[in-house]
């Protein structure tokens, strides 16, 4: 059994949610990155999402590109991210690890040599935003074939078949974004999710994570109520936006930040 | 026309190319999209009222004008020039805003954004956005808002919002991610028209078909005035819709050379350019696979050109095919030789090129002189160079 399914069957078992925040590899620099992992797992994180850097994030609202555009300025890559990742395992063997980012990073590694650099990294998942199922095939057997498991995206307007489709092919969970919008945007509406969520739930059997919208422990409260887990990242992200020249100060802002969501979210 | 070519496959494949890179919330407006266009292609009253259009409010057909003195002076080739910059709006642009806003309305939508460069495509979309009553909102990179600042006043004249796009290189890769972002928060009232033939399915299709009006006019005027077919194509490729418009209905005319001309900027040897097929690598970005200026991890990288319009770092998911299969040639034009370009023609016959456009003239100068005086080239005027005006005026230090 891989390690997401792992987690999100003993956290079924115990009652609980999974909370999955989400940070852009080597934003605000490369040296924070593996640290601040290892203190968001501390703090209660289940999995942890790890952004890889893309010149061009189109599903991203502002406060992801502007991370982009940082961890960029200090040379990140795939291949940098990869190197975190193996840091990050050498200390911590059993958090799930997801990398988060756009298809062309990978097309210029290649399906293979991407899947075997994962496999090395000993990286659980791969979630590619404008990596849809129906391009995807070639990358997802390449992964699968190492047991890394290809997360999808569902969105408010996916229809029931396509639901079914991503149940099938995809595995670990699936990544339901909450509203029509970008990464950051707006405020979810719980009427709506709860709805979608019935519709998911009766087409795939995969554990479902809710992002996109996530902004407090009360907004995680509330999205835990509803899905399997619950993914937060330009909420904390803009802690580090808010404190350029202290770090430190940015990551004790996003432990509080997880702590309160656990909190609130084990309550 | 095209028999034999048949691209792109059903799910928007041009071989490798194409294709549909697209985060989940956008797979379904697609597919409303695809299936509209799929529909109204077919459906008599859309053509009628699209040729009514074209004919009476473009402008269509526009001329193809035999360029006798510049044709002299270089001693080749016969130089014929598709007029594009007649058109309402100052380029081949409208043709395409004309048939996808037809589309729009159809479709039920009420807003329109797009994203524009040298704001032509900006231009026309306001236009047909002022015409059918839509709401309009334009994306374009805060550096292309600064040098082409005429262009932004006529498209807020026309009641478009302009916004200016201060991410990335702020230049028309930033626009086009902008406006993907808005299409996916506005995807219940918003249609996005894209400019050129890049895009995700069916957006380098549509846009071809809405473009290549221009070359069947230009094939069968071509006929008309010779009494036969050109044997060489040239037009310049940013996106490449001007020059997929042109050679579409050519392809299966073996005969007949295509060349695209890329943007060179300071040099390919610099690094400073825009030519992704002439110096890049495929890869993926804005919804298809094509050839795209990209470093060896994948990051997009900073283009250039003295042309806005060029100023892209992916190109079209058809040329990339068109290249790899050998049908088309492309080719690539430095700033300088583009201005030479401008200057010649505006000198020679009295018609002021747009930059980009300026591209296709340069490369003529260059091409023609190697062929005999019985060939024909047609050369794609794609726009024209008003909107340049400032540009020349402060290369040439004069304030205006």
């Amino acid at each position: 059994m891989s390690r997401l399914a792992a987690k999100f069957e003993e956290l079924s078992q115990n009652g609980r949610k999974a909370l999955i925040p989400f940070i852009t590899a080597g934003d605000p620099n490369p040296a924070f990155t593996v640290p601040m992992m290892h203190a968001m797992v501390k703090a209660g994180a289940d999995v942890i999402e790890l952004g890889v850097p893309f010149s061009d994030p189109m599903a991203d609202g502002p406060v992801i590109q502007r991370a982009s555009e940082r961890a960029l300025a200090h040379k990140m890559s795939l291949r940098r991210t990869l190197e975190i990742a193996m840091e990050f395992r050498r200390t911590d063997t059993k958090t799930p690890l997801v990398l988060m980012g756009y298809l062309n990073p990978i097309e210029a590694m290649g399906y293979e040599g991407f899947a075997n650099a994962a496999q090395r990294a000993d990286v659980d998942g791969v979630l590619t935003v404008d990596l849809p199922p129906e391009e995807g095939e070639a990358c997802a057997a390449e992964l699968k074939a190492r047991d890394i498991d290809t997360i999808f995206l569902l969105a408010p307007n996916s229809s029931a078949e396509r639901i079914k489709k991503m149940g099938e092919i995809g595995s670990g969970y699936l990544y339901y974004v909450s509203l029509k919008g970008v990464t950051g945007a707006g405020h979810l509406n719980t009427a709506d999710v709860e709805q979608k969520l019935k519709e998911i739930r009766a087409n795939a059997s995969l554990p479902v994570g809710i992002g996109f919208g996530v902004k407090d422990a009360e907004t995680a409260r509330t999205v835990a109520g509803i899905g399997d887990g619950v993914v937060v990242g330009s909420a904390l992200i803009s802690h580090i936006e808010a404190n350029p020249d202290d770090p430190e100060r940015a990551k004790s802002a996003i432990i509080a930040m997880l702590s309160a969501m656990r909190q609130a979210m084990d309550n | 026309m095209t028999n034999k070519y048949n691209m792109p496959d059903a799910r928007g494949h041009f071989g490798p190319y194409g294709g549909t890179f697209v985060a989940e919330t956008l797979i379904r407006p697609i597919q409303e999209l695809n299936e509209a266009y799929h529909r109204y292609l077919q459906d008599s009253d859309f053509l009628a009222e699209l040729d009514a259009d074209l004919q009476h409010y473009v402008g269509r057909p526009s001329p193809l004008y035999y360029a006798e003195r510049w044709s002299r002076e270089l001693g080749g080739a016969q130089i014929y020039l598709k007029r594009e910059d007649l058109n309402h709006t100052g380029s081949h642009k409208i043709n395409n805003t004309v048939g996808q806003a037809l589309l729009a309305k159809r479709m039920g939508k009420t807003r329109i954004i797009a994203e524009t460069g040298a704001g032509q495509h900006g231009v026309a979309t306001a236009t047909v956005a002022a015409r059918l009553g839509l709401e309009c909102v334009v994306y374009m990179g805060a550096v292309d808002v600064a040098r082409q600042s005429l262009n932004v006043y006529r498209m807020k004249l026309l009641g478009a919002k302009v916004v200016a796009v201060e991410s990335g290189s702020k230049t028309l890769k930033d626009a086009l991610n902008e406006a993907l972002r808005d299409w996916v928060t506005n995807v219940d009232n918003t249609f996005y028209i894209i400019g050129t033939v890049a895009g995700p399915h069916p957006y380098p299709a549509m846009v071809r078909d809405f473009q290549a009006i221009l070359g069947r006019e230009a094939k069968q005027q071509c006929q008309e005035m010779t009494g036969r077919l050109p044997d060489a194509l040239v037009a310049c490729v940013g996106g490449g819709s001007n020059a997929i418009g042109l050679f579409y209905p050519f392809i299966d005319d073996e005969s007949v050379k295509m060349y695209g001309v890329e943007a060179a900027g300071d040099g390919i040897e610099t690094g400073r350019h825009s030519a992704p097929l002439s110096a890049g690598r495929p890869g993926v970005l804005h919804g298809n696979r094509t050839y795209l200026m990209a470093d060896d991890d994948g990051e997009i990288i900073e283009t250039h050109s003295i042309s806005a319009g060029l100023d892209y770092p992916g190109v079209g998911p058809e040329h990339s095919w068109l290249k790899d299969t050998g049908r088309a040639n492309y080719v690539a034009i430095t700033d300088d030789e583009a201005l030479e370009g401008f200057y010649a023609l505006t000198r020679m016959e009295g018609i002021i090129p747009a930059l980009e456009s300026s591209h296709a003239m340069a490369y003529t100068m260059k091409l023609a002189p190697t062929m005999n005086k019985d060939q024909i080239i047609i050369v794609n005027l794609s726009g024209r160079g008003d909107k340049d005006m400032q540009t020349m005026a402060k290369r040439e230090g004069i304030l205006l």
